[in-house]
């Protein structure tokens, strides 16, 4: 996940000058710099690496396209907020909440997602070991069960919106649960496995056959870096 | 066009029925609370079936004299007399559609009781049930566009003013609610 002060990469910024789509009212507070923005993560694999089951053309899109308009927008959000707190305008800043919930969720999902998905071939799909496997037997019984309940999950979306594995802090389990649009997982909960229900995430490939979808992406779900986020959880 | 109605749209009218039947045997049988775990299918799928239904009707071949502002002379008047200019309402009505976070529909509504024009925007599938009249919808989930545009969403909302049908949008305008979801009833 990125977060680098002093850092706008290249690509981020040339986006940033360029995007004038935004939602009304939504000005870059052009003088000031603001420390810490937010910048598009690199893939760690190619666009083409997940396919057969998720294909190119979506990876590329999903982050370059996507992924990166959320970028925009949660710096575009956080610089209009600064703005208004600054001048003492509260009321306003507190307006910008919604942008900042959805841009910002936006941001930090999917920066997630493509940590947590690996090529078929390494690290992606397969089952987790150690103490990710222990924790799925013991909070849901099985894998077999872990993976029906994230998929009833998946199917029950009504609109936009993710499944998440997630960690209970205060009760130390594991849970399944879902977010609308791009809320994010906070507060009690820690993300450990995420998976897009937005259209965008499947239709060019899938189209309305979501199901085969929601199948197909566990064979690039990497289980690694879902165990090394339940050992920080 | 295919996907969304052959696909799509059926999936909501496939859905609604078994939840509207498992509904009605849990309620014959007094299981309120089955028949209540039934309500979210029943809204989700029943606003997705009435939003589409709507949807279809108000759109048309661009080269039709129904896709033409001037089928729709009363809703005009109305509509520059609440927006200033039909170019002013259509750019409330982009920005609208574009402010929606996530699934859902925009619509222009006649509102129950003062009769004002008005746009809401809807999330997911809720659906212009309760009171205010729908003149014309558009479709922003993903699925409504993305095959074509991708997530150039912009140029969808911009093309999509090529097909409206405003004959339908004055018809809905001018007749009463009963008849403006008529075609609901027809395709029991």
């Amino acid at each position: 996940m990125a977060a680098s002060v002093l850092r706008i990469a290249p690509s981020a910024r040339a986006a940033l000058r360029a995007s004038s789509a935004k939602p009304a009212g939504a000005a870059l507070a052009s003088a000031a710099f603001v420390r810490g923005k937010a910048t598009l993560p690199d893939l760690p694999y190619d666009y083409g690496a997940l396919e057969p089951h998720i294909s190119g053309k979506i990876m590329e899109l999903h982050h370059k396209n996507h992924h990166q308009t959320y970028v925009n927008g949660l710096n575009s959000a956080l610089a209009e907020i600064e703005e208004a707190a600054s001048k003492g305008n509260q009321s306003k800043a507190a307006t910008l909440a919604p942008l900042l919930n959805f841009h910002g969720g936006g941001h930090i999902n999917h920066s997630l997602f493509w940590e947590n998905l690996a090529p078929a071939n390494k690290d992606g799909g397969g089952e987790p070991e150690g103490a990710l496997k222990s924790a799925i037997a013991r909070d849901f019984g099985s894998f077999a069960t872990l993976q029906s309940q994230v998929n009833a999950a998946l199917a029950g979306i009504q609109g936009s919106g993710w499944a998440w594995l997630v960690k209970d802090k205060a009760a130390g389990t594991l849970q399944v649960v879902t977010r609308a649009n791009q809320d994010p997982v906070s507060g009690n909960y820690v993300p450990l496995m995420g998976i897009d229900a937005w259209e965008h995430a499947y239709y060019l490939q899938y189209q309305n056959r979501k199901a085969e979808y929601f199948s197909a992406i566990w064979n690039v779900i990497n289980w690694k870096a879902v165990a090394g986020r339940l050992e920080k959880a | 066009m295919e996907l969304h109605h052959l696909k799509h749209h059926q999936t909501y009218i496939t859905n609604l029925n078994k939840a509207l039947e498992v509904s009605a045997d849990a309620t014959a049988e007094g299981r309120l609370h089955d028949a209540a775990a039934q309500l979210s299918a029943i809204r989700f799928n029943g606003g997705g079936h009435i939003n589409h239904s709507l949807f279809w009707e108000n759109l048309s071949p661009a080269s039709s004299p129904d896709a033409k502002p001037s089928a729709a002379p009363k809703l005009q008047a109305a509509i520059t007399s609440t927006w200033g200019s039909l170019d002013k309402f259509r750019s409330a009505f982009a920005a609208a559609l574009l402010g929606i976070q996530g699934s859902g529909w925009g619509w222009l509504v006649k509102e129950a009781g003062t009769g004002q024009l008005r746009i809401v925007t809807l999330a997911n599938q809720e659906a212009v049930v309760v009171g205010d009249i729908p003149l014309f919808g558009v479709d922003m989930w993903e699925h409504a566009y993305y095959l074509q545009y991708l997530n150039g969403k912009v140029a969808y909302v911009d093309n999509i003013w090529n097909v409206i049908n405003w004959k339908t949008a004055e018809a809905r305008y001018t007749e009463t609610r009963e008849d403006v979801f008529k075609v609901l009833k027809a395709n029991i």
